[in-house]
């Protein structure tokens, strides 16, 4: 997974870790067991993807495809981006 | 780059930090512009005791330019192309057309650069300046592009400016005349914005849209400020605005409050509506739904400089609407075209697509009911239609082509 600069400090410094999981659900849950903390940056209270969070898994925005249940078989990649505006 | 710790305050205006607008935590003024705990949007916060010493006579005695509402912005003019104060023409032939009472068209095609964009640049290229940076950046639909190009040559910084490979020739052009660096992406606008999002993290550059964006939305107030100031110091009843990221709609909005909490206008009531072409219309669609959250969109049609799927202020932008009893449509392509040839011909203003997705979207929301036709309207025509003439090309031809005789003449039939 490619680490955002503001989560960086809690994979202290890595721009990429790998995890091993089927689904974005699972790289969430287990970057949270290694990296405590990323979990609740990018998903709110009820357990969704926060308003201003984009996620993309082979370059394909989850909200595409199913979310969080978008399978991430081995060699996936993961990004999570802030959201931009622009024009 | 330079510590902020180094600068004198002065450099930064009236503002005093940046803060979530999500979830409230704040922080230093810097290159930031997301928040680290939820990532929300940040957004410029201000003194203000230092705010509520403009006043419309400090205001008019300034220069003629969106500088003269520097007391309220998060920067000094070190980026200063004599941007904004574009004219506000009344539109009686348009409104009769429509059927409406009184009608302006706030024109921002009249910018250095063409387009709305000139201002949002100014305030961002002049916070890249005192933040010490050298190289100005963006992603960009075509406006944008132009306006950094032209900001970064006119103040000696270096520009790298990223765009979709299939944008108007007229606005290819119109950016790579500046010199600078120009990047066509294979992909949509928002490819190109996600791919800058990830450059940004890698390099030392201000970034218009990302690192510094929310110096940069603060450029758009200045539309909001002109329009009341240019009425006479008082707000219309119903403003047109054309959304691609939702960012000037829910600035000028922001404008408008901040003029009524400094007393600088009457705190009238004012209804906020938002244009979306049919090909892009994510933010339009949660608002017919009653969603809070706008579903990204791939976006297709003309109105290229609007072609935003993702739209970051979106929930912004609807909350505004919502909150000021406004509304948002969509038009098609061959509305738009029939939205850029009404507005030339009844007020010879020539705008890019998307100010024909504003005036289609001003005669929709005239037929639904939902604006009034009694009530003082302003549009925001936001581009020059010089940079999008394909989209007229084939429906503004010659009245005749004749042999230069009277006789040719007459047979043409141009007597009549």
């Amino acid at each position: 997974m490619r680490v955002p600069t503001i989560l960086r400090p809690l994979t202290g410094g890595q721009a990429e870790v790998s995890v091993e999981a089927d689904t974005l659900q699972g790289v969430l849950d287990a970057l949270e067991a290694s990296h405590p903390g990323i979990r609740t940056r990018v998903l709110d209270d009820d357990g969704k993807l926060r308003r201003f969070v984009n996620v993309y898994v082979n370059d394909d925005d989850v909200r595409f495809a199913d979310g969080l249940g978008t399978p991430t078989p081995a060699g996936t990649s993961v990004s999570i981006i802030p959201a931009v505006a622009g024009g | 780059m330079t510590s902020l710790l180094d600068r004198p305050a002065a450099q930064f205006g009236s503002a005093l930090n940046l803060v979530c607008r999500e979830c409230g935590t704040t922080y230093e003024l810097g290159p930031s512009h997301v928040c680290e705990m939820c990532f929300g949007p940040l957004e410029v916060g201000y003194d203000r005791e230092l705010q509520k010493r403009v006043t419309r006579e400090v205001i008019e005695s300034g220069p003629a330019t969106m500088w003269r509402y520097g007391g309220l912005l998060p920067v000094a003019p070190i980026v200063d192309l004599n941007v904004g104060m574009t004219r506000l023409v009344p539109a009686p032939h348009l409104a009769r057309e429509l059927g409406m009472r009184s009608l302006w068209v706030k024109d921002d095609s009249g910018n250095p650069t063409h387009s709305f964009k000139d201002r949002v640049v100014s305030v961002a290229a002049s916070a890249a300046k005192a933040l010490g940076f050298e190289v100005l950046a963006c992603a960009s639909t075509g406006n944008l592009a132009n306006a950094v190009a032209a900001a970064a040559a006119n103040s000696g910084m270096r520009s790298v400016v990223l765009i979709p490979h299939d944008l108007e020739p007229g606005k290819v052009v119109t950016t790579a005349v500046y010199g600078g660096t120009l990047v066509a992406v294979r992909g949509s606008y928002d490819d190109v914005n996600r791919l800058c999002a990830e450059v940004a993290g890698e390099v030392p550059w201000a970034f218009v849209n990302v690192n510094v964006r929310p110096f940069y939305a603060e450029g758009s107030k200045t539309v909001g400020y002109e329009i009341a100031e240019q009425l006479g110091w008082r707000l219309p009843e119903q403003v047109v605005v054309p959304i691609a990221s939702g960012s000037l709609l829910t600035k000028v909005d922001k404008a408008w409050r901040e003029l009524g909490s400094l007393g600088l206008v009457d705190e009238t009531p004012y209804r906020v509506f938002g244009a979306q072409s049919s090909g892009c219309a994510p933010v339009a669609s949660a608002f017919r739904a009653g969603h809070e959250v706008v579903e990204p969109v791939r976006p297709s049609g003309i109105a290229k400089s609007l072609n935003i799927g993702n739209p970051a202020d979106g929930p912004y932008a609807l909350d505004v609407v919502r909150r000021t009893g406004g509304s948002i449509a969509d038009v098609d392509d061959a509305e738009i075209v029939d939205g850029i040839r009404l507005l030339a011909r009844t007020t010879g203003i020539f705008g890019e697509t998307a100010g024909g997705v504003t005036i289609g979207t001003l005669r929709k929301l005239l037929a639904s009911g939902e604006l009034d036709p009694g009530a003082e309207t302003v549009v925001l025509n936001t581009g020059d239609g010089l940079k999008t003439l394909d989209a007229v090309e084939s429906v503004s031809r010659p009245t005749a082509t004749i042999a230069p005789t009277l006789t040719a003449f007459r047979e043409a039939g141009l007597f009549e």
